[in-house]
């Protein structure tokens, strides 16, 4: 991973949202990195600790649980979309230690240990997260289902470290399907953080 | 999704033996193994997390580079050393899927992806490949997107790998570890031609653990290219795609390297348009004698006719790049 985002012209604290929950993250993900766990029986629930959006969640799962199913029934969080559930439109799209990821096709159980961020955790203090005020700002939506993938997508991108040009720009975020069709103000937003000095 | 019981390997060992329980299944990424879970047309009863275990670097050495199995798409894709030894590796890896599913998805786990024929993943039709010997919906079907190299009777599904298709030209080893031991597979054989066994799919024992993947480094990996058409221009599989690897010195081709996807069973090598296009001049000519040697064995199915041209012309214009930058 790239991790020189410097030049996105925003500070790291702010596009890492809640720099110290990473950090944390990062430990608690260092300390369960190695280690295994016992064989069970098909079925049986698995306990499991996740950080969302920093608050420490311990929980119990059936083991087919996906990412996606623990945050919007397990944890009630619905700001993350189920679009297609097969990988194939990004409106599942979650940070996972700060990394993009689709959690529609992610087992809850692989990220035991490690630290999620949804769409409700952008906020801080009652000011959104510049990614969220770029999609406002540049109308980069229409009927919003997309759009907290979308969002989520644009912060793994310029984390990333990802190109400013048009074409950088929809490649870097072709991860996202938008049914109707705002892409042109998607790239506008993603180039107004790429942009930002 | 059926019941699953879910383990973490805290080593290669402790995955070796669980994946000698009956049923198991590695589970890397997840992005092809939990979406055929969802579908229940793979239904291992036990998967085993391999995502943890010591198998994520990247390795250059002087003759080459080692891929762990666990280095996700994205870092592979990303690693200067990739970029500047192996270029159409980093280039196939970057054409394909979408960045969230690189970011997790691995080279294990690419290698061993499986079809997204349709058929095979409709739990109302038959497939051979599915349910060994149901017989096959897709052969008088809908094969817009099946294959026209390396077929059977039984299965024509098309392989989807990008990234194979470069591991392939450049001829990678496939390093594995099972109950048995540790060994090494060479890629032209790990993937299998379906034959009457379409099931069999790759050359491993049940429970062997892909380790790493080695590529060794040439003159003509260095300046090799991948070029993919496809019918949006990112996030979809291959309609054709080719990698190719040249070394050209005093106007002839010295080494030639090329396969093929997009169009085959598994990703398509042809050692015969190879072999020609040693000692010829790189000119267009040359390359299209070639890409008509590679596609002389075509079978298109009914939708799929348009593919032998283009995956000619896909080839001609690698051949073409890599011959530039040679
Ligand atoms: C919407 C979508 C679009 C895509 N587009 C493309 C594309 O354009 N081009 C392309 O090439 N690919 C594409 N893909 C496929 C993607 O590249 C693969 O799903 C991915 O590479 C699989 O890796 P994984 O780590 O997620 O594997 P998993 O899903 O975890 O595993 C896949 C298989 O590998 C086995 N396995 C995993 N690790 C090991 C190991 N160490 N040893 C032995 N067996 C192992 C598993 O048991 C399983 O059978 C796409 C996928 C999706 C969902
Ligand atoms: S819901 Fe996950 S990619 Fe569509
Ligand atoms: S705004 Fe409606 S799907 Fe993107």
């Amino acid at each position: 991973m790239n991790d020189n985002h410097s030049d996105d012209g925003l500070g790291r604290r702010e596009f890492l949202v809640g720099g110290a929950v990473i950090v944390v993250a990062a430990c608690a993900g260092s300390q369960a990195r190695r280690e295994g766990t016992g064989p069970s029986a098909p079925g049986e629930p698995i306990e499991i600790m996740l950080l969302v959006n920093g608050e420490r969640r311990a929980l119990r799962v059936d083991p087919r649980t996906t990412l996606l199913d623990l945050l919007r029934e397990n944890l009630g969080l619905t700001g993350t979309k189920k679009g297609c559930d097969m990988g194939q439109c990004g409106a599942c799209t979650v940070l996972a230690d700060g990394v993009r990821i689709d959690s529609c096709l992610a087992l809850a159980a692989q990220y035991d240990g490690r630290s999620i961020t949804t769409i409700e955790g952008l906020i801080k203090d009652g000011t959104l997260h510049p990614a969220q005020e770029a999609f406002l700002q540049e109308d980069a939506f229409q009927c919003g289902y997309c759009t907290p993938g979308q969002i989520l997508s644009c912060i793994g991108f310029l984390h990333e470290g990802g190109g400013a040009t048009e074409m950088e720009i929809r490649e870097g975020m072709s991860g996202n399907i938008c049914r109707c069709g705002a892409y042109p103000n998607i790239v506008s937003a993603v180039r107004s953080l790429r942009g930002r000095a | 999704m059926r019941q699953i019981a879910y383990q973490r390997a805290g080593s290669v060992d402790e995955a070796v033996q669980a994946a000698a329980q009956p049923e198991a299944a590695f589970l890397a990424g997840g992005t092809s193994l939990v979406d055929l879970m969802k579908l229940e047309v793979l239904n291992p009863a036990r998967v085993v997390d391999v995502t943890r275990l010591d198998l994520s670097r990247i390795e250059p050495r002087a003759d080459g580079i080692r891929l762990g199995a666990t280095a996700t798409n994205s870092a592979v894709a990303a690693h200067p050393e990739v970029k500047r030894r192996f270029p159409a590796l980093s280039q196939a890896l970057l054409s394909g899927a979408s960045p969230q599913l690189r970011n997790v998805a691995t080279v294990a786990g690419n290698l061993m992806q499986r079809t997204r024929c349709a058929y095979y993943r409709d739990l109302a039709t038959r497939c051979n490949k599915r349910s060994p010997g149901a017989g096959c919906d897709a052969i008088e079907g809908w094969t817009r997107m099946h294959a026209i190299l390396g077929g059977s009777e039984q299965c024509i599904a098309l392989h989807p790998s990008d990234m194979c298709v470069a591991l392939a030209a450049l001829e990678a080893t496939i390093h594995v570890r099972g109950q048995r031991g540790e060994r090494d597979i060479p890629f032209g054989d790990f993937h299998l031609l379906p034959g009457d066994h379409p099931e069999r799919e790759f050359a491993l024992e049940p429970g062997e653990l892909v380790t790493w993947v080695f590529v060794p480094a040439t003159a003509a990996a260095a300046r090799s290219r991948y070029v993919k058409v496809r019918d949006r221009i990112s996030y979809a599989f291959a309609l054709a795609s080719c990698a190719t690897a040249l070394e050209v010195a005093n106007g002839r081709i010295r080494v030639a390297r090329m396969a093929l996807g997009g169009v085959g069973t598994k990703p398509w090598r042809s050692l015969e348009a190879e072999r020609m296009l040693v000692g010829a001049t790189p000119r267009a000519e040359t390359f299209r004698r070639a890409a008509d040697v590679a596609l002389r064995d075509a079978r298109p199915r009914r939708d799929n006719a348009f593919k032998v041209e283009l995956a000619k012309r896909t080839m001609i214009r690698a051949l073409t790049l890599s011959a530039e930058g040679a």
